[in-house]
Formats: structure tokens, sequence, C-alpha cells
């Protein structure tokens, strides 16, 4: 497999792949009478221009990195997980039944509990579809899509029937009691005596998604599971026939994936919304597929790749207070980030890789088959 | 509920089940050849913005349509670029296709027309007519046949029979043709294929294609029949539902027509009725929505009949050398 040196692969791939999707977003800013550079230069402005810009980009960032991670731990096994969406969305609800529960005397006592909500929320949602990958051969993606459908509706009737408090207007449920407030990162600046962020939504949750994403690599280069999960996703008869159990891969991955997944949660419903309110998830779900292309599935990846893409989200909704360009510009770099860094890998590799062998003369190059 | 209740819904259920029929037939051909698509949204979503705008702009629905599969098609291309040229990974083509069309859809709508990412309403000459049968309006009086004849079989737009005209040419082409054999059989064993000397890009590029063009065709219904111009979002989850139909199916043509017409009386009944009253229980809308998605994963756990893909789906032929 070495037939390019491995920063190649690593950083010289994608940062081609991303300059083509910026080229591309350029043309179509261009395309639709804007000036890109003027855009840019409002999106740096707006999401890195002030501490409150930052800790919006930072919230954003939180929420990728979790559903990054997700992705990651399901492609290290093979296993294509679009239903971080719906994952996220049950494990809101996890998140708020644990918060509503309790009158909860101090947050650090409420957020362990909703971790484990949050948690096992969104890998409860994973189950069935690993379940009937696992033990019925059924594709992991359709399920998961038709999966994150299916938690939409469910959420929309639980918020209708039950979680809305009577006489509540707006479909949501009650706000969390005053003790299972998340510190924001104005709180925690202001506990060192500074005065910032103010009134911004990023909060501890930033810190558990640094965690996790530690987390996730201890898990998948430092444990024996880990090593299985890797070896099973690079080749399924090589795993099996080293004694891994594809069942007990397939189950497990898809817990952990979905778990993560869940705990986007924690940030949203717990720290920002403080309330379960419809579409919480906002596409961080999707998101995260994007995240974890362009991170090459490696959490220090992710964490650079999370950070980009909460940039660019915070800085997207700034363009859009400031000119008249939309946010779903951000819709649309995404999509090209996505088709760059995954679809279209092998356009950016293989001309690459042509050239690091024509450097090293060796045998021509054969078609490497993409990760799935 | 009466007679006529029952005939606006079935009436509704063949209005909602064209979009769907269409995607699904448009997925099928892409996935017999071996494409795995979960772009039908993003392609139904596209086309119906260009064909809305085109038919606004124009005055005319049928450049409005051409329009819309000309959209639809440039997204087929690109997934063609990446699945088939490429090799890679066709589901995250997909997925890229969806967001790129949920984005430009309303960038350029904006950027166009200034209206909040829609188009300005369609009428006249913009939108498909209703297609009045002969003697749609006499026969009324007849009990039973003549409000069938009337509501029911006439008064469509022309694509709503052109959707239904497609299951019968699909079998056709699919399963009694050379072309149809070979593309078949360039979703099951492609080495097979190639080494009996038929292209097996190109055949796989022609599926893609065609799957363009209905996707086409069924986004353009969707903005200039179904309802009077895009609005954001508009598919809703249709180009899912539709890939829903297609493993309900078990990717056949025919059964791929009963899917449909299933999932379309699901979503008739769910807009007419909201929450449906039994007398024991009431079922919720969100129930009836979300009941295609629950169907399908209940086929697919292979507990109703298994649904097997074709065996070569999402997998890049590589050519030995």
């Amino acid at each position: 497999m070495d037939r390019m040196p491995r920063w190649a692969d690593v950083l010289l791939v994608p940062l081609i792949s991303l300059l083509l999707a910026a080229v591309l977003s350029a043309l179509v800013i261009l395309g639709i009478g804007e000036n890109p550079i003027e855009a840019l230069g409002y999106m740096i402005d707006g999401a890195l221009g002030s501490s409150n810009g930052w800790s919006y980009t930072l919230y954003y960032a939180t929420n990728f990195i979790f559903t990054g991670l997700a992705v990651a731990v399901a492609f290290h096994a093979s296993l294509f997980n679009i239903g971080g969406e719906g994952q996220a969305t049950l494990g809101g609800l996890g998140v708020a039944l644990v918060c509503l529960a309790l009158p909860w005397p101090h947050w650090t006592l409420a957020l362990p509990a909703a971790i484990a909500g949050g948690a096992l929320f969104g890998a409860g949602w994973a189950l069935i579809p690993a379940y009937l990958q696992a033990k019925r051969g059924s594709h992991i993606v359709i399920t998961t899509i038709m999966f994150n459908y299916i938690a939409f509706a469910l959420i929309i009737y639980l918020l209708n029937n039950g979680l809305k408090p009577v006489g509540q207007m707006e479909s949501s449920s009650a706000r969390f009691p005053e003790g299972a407030h998340l510190p924001t990162l104005e709180d925690i600046a202001a506990l060192v005596g500074v005065e910032a962020f103010e009134r911004a939504p990023a909060n501890v949750s930033l810190f558990l998604a640094l965690l996790a994403a530690y987390g996730v690599w201890l898990l998948l280069w430092r444990t024996p599971l880990g090593f299985e999960i890797r070896a099973y996703g690079k080749s399924e008869p090589a795993g099996r026939y080293a004694g891994i159990s594809p069942t007990k891969i397939i189950m497990i991955t898809m817990l952990i994936s979905g778990g993560l997944a869940g705990l986007m949660a924690v940030n949203t419903v717990m720290g920002e919304a403080e309330r379960l309110v419809n579409n919480s998830v906002q596409n961080a779900g999707f998101i995260g597929i994007a995240v974890a292309l362009m991170g090459r599935s490696h959490p220090l990846g992710i964490l650079l790749a999370g950070l980009l893409f909460g940039f660019l989200v915070q800085g997207g909704a700034e363009l859009a207070f400031w000119t008249s360009i939309p946010t779903e510009l951000i819709i649309v770099i995404q999509a090209l980030v996505i088709l760059f860094t995954g679809a279209l890998d092998n356009m950016v590799r293989m001309p690459v890789e042509a050239l690091f062998n024509r450097r090293r003369q060796t045998a021509p190059p054969k078609a490497t088959t993409p990760a799935e | 509920m009466d007679f006529a209740t029952l005939l606006q819904i079935l009436d509704s259920t063949i209005r909602l089940a064209t979009p769907l029929l269409l995607a699904c037939l448009a997925g099928l051909y892409s996935e017999r050849a071996g494409i795995f698509d979960i772009g039908l949204e993003g392609k139904m979503l596209a086309a119906a913005f260009l064909s809305a705008a085109v038919a606004f702009v124009t005055g005319s629905v049928w450049l409005g349509l051409l329009a819309g599969v000309a959209a639809s098609m440039a997204l087929s291309a690109i997934h063609g670029l990446a699945s088939i040229t490429f090799r890679g990974n066709q589901l995250i083509s997909g997925v890229a296709i969806n967001f790129l069309a949920s984005g430009l859809t309303v960038l350029i709508a904006q950027a166009w027309f200034s209206q909040g990412g829609r188009t300005p309403s369609l009428s006249g000459a913009g939108r498909f007519s209703p297609w009045e049968w002969p003697f749609a309006e006499a026969i009324i009086p007849v009990p039973v046949v003549g409000p069938v004849y009337s509501e029911l079989v006439s008064g469509h737009t022309a694509i709503v029979y052109l959707a239904l005209a497609m299951v019968p040419i699909s079998w056709y082409v699919l399963f009694r043709t050379r072309f149809g054999l070979r593309l078949r059989a360039v979703g099951e064993n492609p080495a097979a294929v190639d080494t009996a000397g038929v292209s097996v890009v190109g055949l796989r590029f022609a599926a893609v294609a065609i799957c363009g063009v209905l996707c086409g065709i069924a986004g353009a219904y969707l903005a200039t029949s179904l309802q009077a111009g895009f609005v954001k979002e508009m598919t809703a989850g249709r180009g899912y539902i539709a890939l829903a139909a297609l493993i309900f199916a078990k990717w056949r043509p025919w059964y791929a027509l009963y899917a449909c017409l299933l999932f379309g009386f699901l979503q008739a009944i769910a807009l007419r009725f909201q929450n449906l009253d039994l007398g024991l229980f009431v079922v919720p809308v969100e129930f009836m929505d979300a009941l295609p998605y629950i169907l399908t994963v209940v086929i697919l756990a292979g507990f109703v009949g298994k649904a097997i893909p074709p065996r070569a789906g999402g997998q890049p032929y590589v050519k030995e050398r």
C-alpha cells in the first residue's frame, strides 16, 4: 500500500480536495453575483473576529466532532452509518428525559446522567439497524436512512403528545431545571475574572467532545477491541479467519457510533436550548459524514475538520446576516467537500500517486479501492 | 366513508404515487446495473427547481420539463463520474448529490427571483394542465362507472399517464430486450459482461442516464403539476420513500407500481385525515408518515419475504490487468 508517503496521503490529498471544493464554491458565489473574497472576509470576521463569534464556532464544532467521531468509528469497521441524524435526535430525547426527571441540584450531577441518557438513547436507536445488518444482512445504509425518518416522526409525535407542557403553543418540552444548566464559556471565563463570550452557546460539552476524541483514539489504536474493529473493517474474510466475530464487531461498533451521535445532544439540548425542540440536530448528523471524510477518520483530523465546519456554519450564518447570500451556501460547500474528499477521492489521489511514482521510478500505479 | 370520499382519496393516491413511481423506476434502472443511488432525492429537487424556474421565465411547461431533466442529468453525470469512472463510494456520492441539490436550489432561486428561495407561482401554460378524456363530462351520471371514469381515470396531467406507461415499458426493456439483459447482468456479474466483450462502463452510464431522465420528470411533476412552483425542500423525503418502494418491490417494475401506489395511498390518507380514528384507537398522523419507512425496515429484516439486491450493487468494477 505504501505507494506514496504518509504525509501525502494524510495531508496533501485532503488539502487538494479542499482546495478544489473551495475553488468551486468561489465560482458558485461568483455565479450568484457576489464577491467571493468579500464573502470570505465576512465569514472570517463573523466566525473568528470576536470572542462571541469564536464561541459559536466552537459550539458548532462540538456538534460536528461528536457526529464526525460517530461516522468515523463505523467507517473503521467498514460500516457507513448515515443515521447520525436520527441517533442524535433520539439522544436529545434521552438527555431531555434525564434533565426533566429530577430537580437537579447541580450541573456536575446532571451532566453524567445526561451523558448516560444521550449515549444510551443514541446507541439504542442504532441497535436495530445494527442487529439487522449483523444477523439478517439488511444494508445498514438503507436501514439507518429509514430510521432517521422514523426518528423525526417519533419526536414530533412525542413533543405534541406528552412532552409539551399543557397550554404551550410551541412544540417543545418544558425548560430544564436551573440545576441542569451547563456552564458556558462565558461562565468559565468569569471564573478567572475575564469578561468574554457574552451570551454565546459554547459550553463545557466542548471538553466532553475533546475527551470523546481522545477516547476514540484510545479505543481504536490502543485496545484489542479497536484492533478487531479495524481488522474487520479492512477485510471481513481475514477478520473472520482470525476469529473475529462479525456479529459482535458490527453490534459493538454501531452501538459506540450511535452513542457518540447521541452525545451531541448534551451540547445542543442541554447546553444550548435547555429544552427539547423539534429538529434540534439541524443536519449535524450529515455534516458528520463530511467531517469524518475530511479528517480521514482519525480523531485528530476530526477535531480539525470539526473546527473547519464550525467555522463554515457560523461564518455562513454571519454572511447571511450581512449580505443577501442565504445560509444554504454552507450546504453547497459541505456537499462539495463530501464530493471531493469522499466520492471523487480517486480523482485527486490517482494523479498525486502517479506523480510520486514517477519520481520514484517504480512500477505503474494500480488503482486503489476506496475505503467504504 | 362514502363512495365520493373514497374516489377522492384514490384520486390523490394516483397523484401522489406518480413522483414516487418515476423516482422508483429511476432507481430501479440504476440499481439493476449495480449503481446504488441514494441521490434520487437530490435529483428530483434540482429538477423541480429548474423546471419551475424555466417554466416561469419562458411560460412553457415543456421547456421547463426539458430543463428539469437536464438538471437531473447533470447530477447523474456527477454520480456516474464519481462511482463509475473514479470508482468512488456510491453512497457517499449520493449523499453529496442530495446536499448539493438542497443548497444550490435555494441559493440560485434566491439570486434569481429574490423570493426567499422559491420560484414565483406558475399559472397557465407554465403548468401541466389536466388531460380530460373523451366523454368524461357526459358519463358522470352513470352510477359507479361514471365517477370512476371521470374522476380517477380522466383528468390527470400527461406525466401521470407517462409514469404509468413506464411500468410495462420498463418491464419490457429490462426483461425482454438484449439491452435489458445486459443491464441486469452488469448488476449481478460485471466481470462476465466484460468477458463477453460488452462495455461495463457504457452500460452503467446508460443506466445512470436513464435514472437521471426519470428523476428529472419526477421532479418536474412535483413543481409544475402537483404544485404550482418550487419551494425549498419540496421533495420532502420522496426520494427516500422511492428508495423504500424499490426495496419493497424487490427491484421489479410491476411490484414498484404496487409499492408506490401503497405509499401514495398512505400519504393520501395522512393528508386527508391527519389523525385517523379507527374507533378503538387513534392512529396519529406521524405514524402514517413514518409507515413507509417502518414497512421497509420490516421487509429488509426479511420477516416478510426477503429483498435481495443485485449482487454487484455498490461495488465499483475494476477491470483485471
